[in-house]
């Protein structure tokens, strides 16, 4: 599905990832984990074409998508969600969503502000996948309420609904669990396997939340310095003693 | 009846009773008055074309009266007849190809619209690369580049003289019928996913792209079609004037519209509407503090300008208290009054 060959990203003298290899199948949840400042982000924004990596190469679906800009990457099926939460501040918790579903409105500037059939049509399917994405998150009750007004974890939420509206085949979800309690965080757990199995997605995700990515993932990739300490299945990670002294401390 | 039939049947009535004002004022109001009009209906075009890309899209754009003086040259140099521009044209003739070339009004109009967009783009397709401040230091270096170039190309636009005795064209029924025009484009681009896009580029860039939103393209021709309106704009005041000269489109004809914005509100129509009509006719009743005053017990002298201390004032009373402006970011809509309770009666309560 996907795969990274040793990309590496330096700014300047420092170098944030270097020589990830990454490989994600269909279907499966994958983590990225490591201490703070270890490239994990960065790796993030290396895939979506926030940052176009110094050297290396991305491989989606069997197609080079290095250094493509943010929104071509999207358009070939990758959505992600932001460790600081970016919404569209004044747009309604709807309106959020249905920018997600830009793409497959597919509309110019006349054809959407004359309202032509097509468009009007389209618009009407966005309405709706957007108010059933909506419900899948259980933000439907907020619809017309202004992003910004909504608490942190419906924010999260939201954030997932509107990279869901993208339709995309691999969801990087940065820290969903973030901030959440643990009865939340495994609601979350239940939340993003189901959305997996109902849309056909791979998911990579970065979270510090051990329990929650010991139990959600398949394979794990640790980072520290930029540089892989280890990969592989939670339970070969947890033992491992390399990734117990970088990150998750002697027990 | 359904709300949604009742608000159309509403902006309906409001339409035609806005038509009506319209018959009567160019009937009764005198010429002075009616020129007042027009010049608020033409501050409703350029306060909204600024309003798109300054709050719809979130580009500190300063380039305005660089784009309005390519529209309003396009517009007069091809509206007026050979005999009006070899009077014009004294110092050197004016460049063959343009000399006989004399076309309606209209299209004139639409022609000054789009080559102002042309230049906009241009501009823009570089300068957009920049963001905030750097945007409206480039965009308003553009604007003056645009200015000197009008003022040292003699034989196309007579230089420093400007061009005077341009047809006055822009009557109530050509101006206000452009200001519906730009109102109704506005509503409807704002409410469509295009302009869903643009308010998520100005909210969230990295988002957006995020997205599938082609964030350079959407700037782009959110700065082009800006372009176009402010051309349009443009060429109106030229035949509203009559006379146009470079000096006329310094920076403080682009401050003059970012005043009108930020009062309005950045980001709302409505705001850019009522405060584009309030301070052009602000503008005119304030007229009399330029001239002497007479406090009874003493008087002081004329002092060209003092009307502007009022919307400097103004400008900081709004900074102070009400920073989004008038309006916000929130529109004008009917429901507005049910939500008010005027409209209780509609409800069946009473």
């Amino acid at each position: 599905m996907l795969r990274t060959e040793n990309v590496t990203m330096k700014f300047g003298g420092l170098t944030a990832v270097s020589e990830l290899s990454l490989e994600i199948g269909k279907n499966e949840i994958v983590g990225l984990i490591g201490p703070n400042g270890a490239g994990k982000t960065t790796a993030f924004n290396c895939i979506t074409g926030v940052n176009a990596p110094t050297s290396g190469k991305v491989i989606f679906q069997g197609e080079e998508i290095t250094g493509l800009p943010r929104h071509q990457v999207t358009r070939r099926g990758i959505a992600r969600t932001f460790q600081n939460i970016r919404l569209f501040r004044e747009l309604s918790v709807l309106e959020n969503v249905l920018v997600g579903c830009h793409l497959q409105l597919r509309a110019n500037l006349f054809e959407a502000t004359l309202h032509l059939p097509g468009y009007r049509r389209r618009d009407r399917e966005a309405r709706a996948f957007a108010m059933s994405l909506l419900e899948e998150v259980g933000l439907a009750a907020d619809a017309g309420e202004p992003a910004v007004s909504l608490p942190y974890g419906k924010q999260r939420r939201l954030e997932i609904a509107r990279a869901l509206a993208t339709r995309p085949s691999l969801l990087l979800l940065d820290e969903p669990a973030a901030g959440m309690n643990p009865q939340e965080s495994v609601e979350l757990m239940h939340f993003i396997r189901r959305i997996r199995d109902q849309f056909g997605l791979s998911i990579l995700l970065i979270e510090h939340h051990m329990q929650f990515v010991m139990g959600i993932c398949q394979k794990l990739w640790v980072l520290e310095y930029g540089v892989t300490i280890a990969r592989g299945d939670p339970a070969a990670i947890r033992r491992d003693p390399k990734v117990i002294e970088a990150y998750l401390g002697v027990e | 009846m359904r709300p949604g039939r009742r608000h159309l049947l509403l902006s309906l009535a409001a339409g035609a009773l806005f038509v009506v004002a319209l018959a009567l004022g160019d009937q009764f109001l005198d010429s002075f008055q009616l020129r007042v009009s027009s010049l608020c209906a033409i501050y409703v075009v350029l306060a909204l074309s600024l309003n798109l890309v300054n709050g719809f899209t979130g580009l500190f754009s300063l380039g305005h009266a660089g784009f309005m003086a390519v529209g309003a040259y396009t517009c007069a140099l091809l509206t007026m007849t050979p005999e009006q521009k070899e009077m014009n044209f004294f110092l050197a003739p004016v460049v063959p190809w343009l000399a006989h070339l004399s076309i309606p009004f209209l299209p004139a109009l639409v022609a000054a619209g789009l080559v102002a967009a042309l230049i906009g783009f241009l501009v823009g397709a570089p300068a957009l690369r920049l963001k905030d401040d750097y945007l409206a230091i480039a965009t308003l270096g553009f604007a003056e580049i645009i200015r000197v170039v009008l003022t040292n190309t003699q034989t196309l636009t007579n230089g420093a003289l400007g061009l005077k005795g341009l047809p006055m064209y822009a009557t109530t029924w050509v101006v206000w019928p452009c200001a519906a025009l730009s109102v109704a484009f506005m509503v409807f681009l704002t409410r469509s996913s295009y302009g869903r896009a643009m308010k998520a580029v100005r909210d969230d860039e990295i988002a957006a792209g995020a997205m599938g939103v082609d964030v350079f393209r959407v700037k782009v021709v959110s700065f082009t079609v800006s372009s176009f309106m402010a051309g349009v704009g443009g060429a109106l005041l030229g035949h509203l004037l009559t006379t146009i000269d470079p000096k006329m489109f310094t920076f403080m004809l682009t401050f003059n519209i970012l005043l009108v914005v930020v009062l309005g509100g950045i980001g709302s129509i409505t705001g850019s509407v009522i405060a584009a009509i309030g301070v052009t006719i602000l503008m005119e009743v304030l007229r009399f503090l330029d001239g002497p005053l007479n406090f009874g017990l003493f008087e002081t002298e004329a002092r060209p300008g003092l009307r502007m201390v009022v919307f400097s004032l103004l400008l900081m009373a709004v900074v102070l208290f009400r920073q989004r402006g008038l309006m916000g970011n929130r529109e004008f809509s009917w429901s507005m009054f049910s939500r008010a309770g005027l409209a209780r009666r509609e409800d069946g309560r009473a």
